[in-house]
């Protein structure tokens, strides 16, 4: 068990050095940086004075222990469009993100197994095949169609709900600006996150689907309806509960491709989150954003695969057991 | 007499791909075939754009700006001129700019293919024949790059390699930074498979023949092992089509794909969507329809490959 956790947590590691790598790497060679903090009329003495200054003539391995260092303690230095500490940026927009990506991974989660229940439960009826077909294109559209779609119609034809931003925000605490709490900001929040929900929505639909037929044709359902439980005891006390391990795997491990797609749905919306911070900071080659975005991301899908791979050595017993096994 | 007992003369390739398994399955899927045709009508339409576009919407000389948001089948108020599919903001053809963007979406979806597949197939390959820790390393870093969305990956690789770019060299080079950065995103799908593949053929007689009479691994892998397991890379492949499109029209529509000079579907409606507000709709309608049409269509072939090439389904 110790073992199988500290391999694993070794392996985390060793996936977060080569991101930081290519980041450090992408600091380093990109552009002089030097060019990028001094004037035009800074002599060549005073460039090699700060040169040697910020230890940019130091061996390479120095370089990068320091710049892990840096990273560690949220150091990004200064983005080069916006003149800004690249981590206050950073965090100042990460409560959209994050607002965001809440709220349609619970509404994809809700939705998503609603529907996976009643179409295994009504397999045959003309609901179900809607929400079939519906599923079918939903999988197949882009996201960024998607968004741009529902801004077409409910925003241009129909008028109800705002095309873009995040409407009116509040602040919580000293940082966490909500926009939770106003009514234009839920309205605004009702497009992007169907566009961001839709995909993880078919997919955990589907995902249910498949495993509540599964489990409906078990014998322990069998023997539940023989012993007159109701279609509701046995439909959700026994088939549902018994689906739920991989869903909730699954919903799990998506958190993390939600909120690489927000960088999607966050740009067709304008949504002043991280992502839509990434996309420009492609756009105008802005390195710290860039490299911290890359680490910042990497960390949260290193963390999410961590918590699922020991989740599931915890709650499944059977890897317990082969362990056990191979041991004897 | 002698009519009788001849040998019949081998048939003709094409009676043979006509005749063969695929082919029948082909025939008698209706799905397959309207997807088939639309995709095939598609790539026919995008490779002639240059001689069947009614304008060179690129050629500033045969713009007129007069003629801007005609909409569809209507005469311009000003100039009377009637576009199928109106004109956009600069007075340009939808219909043409559909058939040169639909050309980029094409060329850049088959580079990225053909580079993940290349890519992928060496790699799996190379992991499933050798093993060892030419196996061991290749599949970490698949299984690595596996947990992240593609999409992301092939965001971050266009990202650090325009980074790394000069300047001077990031529009001419766009194009061939996303094929790579979306190939790039997707050849673990063609090395896993090609790596199982190889691992099963790689024990039977007729490679350990080839193995015996001496022949080089190289000419083994490629003559011998391939053609043995390009049929589930080809479905791969097809889906991956559908992929690589949909890729690259999201990163163009993000603004970080290709150029503005070369737009691709994804650009267009890029561009549509700005005037989404002031009614000119079908700027954004037909390059979402037309998208939406190739991902669906090619999607759709690739599913029913899969179908067809599992013998288990026959």
């Amino acid at each position: 068990m110790l073992a199988f956790i500290i391999r694993r947590v070794l392996q985390s590691v060793l996936v977060m050095l080569v991101v930081a790598l290519v980041s450090f790497s992408l600091f380093r060679f990109v552009g002089d940086p030097i060019s990028s903090m001094v004037g035009q009329e800074a002599s060549i003495a005073d460039r090699a004075a700060l040169r040697d200054a910020l230890g940019l003539n130091d061996p390479f391995l120095i370089q990068f222990a320091r710049f892990v260092g840096d990273a560690v303690q949220g150091n990004f230095g200064i983005s080069y469009r916006l003149q800004q500490p690249v981590m206050e940026l950073i965090m100042s927009r990460l409560p959209a993100t994050l607002e965001l990506a809440l709220v349609s991974g619970i509404v994809a989660f809700i939705f998503g197994v609603g529907f996976g229940v009643y179409t295994a439960l009504r397999r045959k009826g003309w609901a179900s095949n809607t929400i079939m077909t519906v599923s079918l294109i939903g999988v197949s559209l882009p996201t960024f169609l998607i968004g741009v779609l529902l801004i077409w119609v409910f925003a241009v034809e129909l008028q109800w709900l705002p095309s873009f931003g995040r409407g009116e925000v509040v602040s919580v605490g000293s940082w966490w600006r909500t926009g939770f709490l106003t009514h234009s900001g839920r309205l605004s929040l009702i497009l992007p996150a169907i566009t961001l929900g839709l995909y993880q929505m078919t997919l955990i639909m589907r995902l249910v689907r498949a495993e509540m037929l599964e489990v409906l044709r078990t014998d322990y359902i069998k023997f539940a309806r023989a012993r007159g439980l109701t279609n509701r005891a046995v439909h959700f006390g026994h088939a549902l509960k018994n689906t739920m391990v991989p869903v909730i795997t699954i919903t799990g491990l998506q958190l993390g491709s939600i909120i690489a797609f927000a960088i999607i749905t966050e740009t067709v919306f304008q949504w002043p989150g991280v992502g839509a911070l990434f996309i420009n900071s492609v756009r105008f080659v802005d390195v710290p954003v860039m490299a911290a975005y890359l680490m910042l991301i990497a960390l949260i899908f290193v963390v999410i695969n961590l918590i699922v791979d020991l989740l599931y050595y915890a709650v499944d017993p059977r890897l317990r057991v082969d362990r056990a096994k191979t041991r004897h | 007499m002698s009519d009788k007992t001849q040998i019949p003369a081998p048939r003709s390739w094409m009676f043979r791909a006509w005749d063969s398994d695929v082919a029948y399955s082909f025939r008698t899927s209706p799905v397959a075939i309207v997807a088939g045709a639309v995709s095939l009508l598609i790539i026919l339409l995008a490779v002639l754009a240059p001689w069947i576009a009614p304008h060179n919407p690129y050629d500033p000389s045969s713009l007129n700006l007069m003629d801007g948001f005609t909409p569809p089948m209507e005469p311009n108020a000003f100039t009377g001129n009637v576009y199928w599919l109106g004109t956009d903001n600069q007075g340009r053809d939808i219909f043409s700019t559909l058939l040169y963007g639909a050309r980029i979406s094409l060329f850049v979806g088959f580079a990225a293919v053909l580079f993940a597949m290349v890519l992928g197939i060496s790699a799996g390959l190379a992991a499933g024949y050798r093993g060892g820790w030419v196996d061991s390393l290749l599949m970490r870093v698949a299984d690595v790059q596996l947990s992240f969305p593609s999409i992301l990956i092939a965001l971050l690789i266009f990202g650090v390699a325009r980074g790394f770019i000069p300047p001077a060299y990031r529009e001419t080079m766009a194009i061939w930074v996303l094929i790579v950065a979306i190939g790039l995103s997707d050849w673990v799908q063609y090395a896993r498979v090609v790596r199982g593949a190889t691992m099963v053929e790689k024990n039977k007689e007729y490679v350990q023949a080839a193995r015996v009479i001496g022949a080089h691994p190289l000419k083994i892998l490629v003559r011998h092992i391939l053609p043995n397991v390009m049929g589930p890379v080809l479905v791969i492949a097809t889906i991956g089509l559908a992929l690589a499109i949909i890729a690259e029209a999201t990163l163009s529509f993000l603004g970080v794909g290709v150029p503005p000079t070369q737009p691709s579907l994804g650009t267009l409606i890029r561009i549509g969507q700005q005037y989404l507000f002031s009614g000119e709709w079908w700027i954004l309608l037909f390059p979402s329809l037309t998208l939406l049409a190739l991902a669906l269509a090619v999607n759709l072939l690739g599913d029913w490959l899969r179908d067809a090439l599992n013998p288990r389904l026959r």
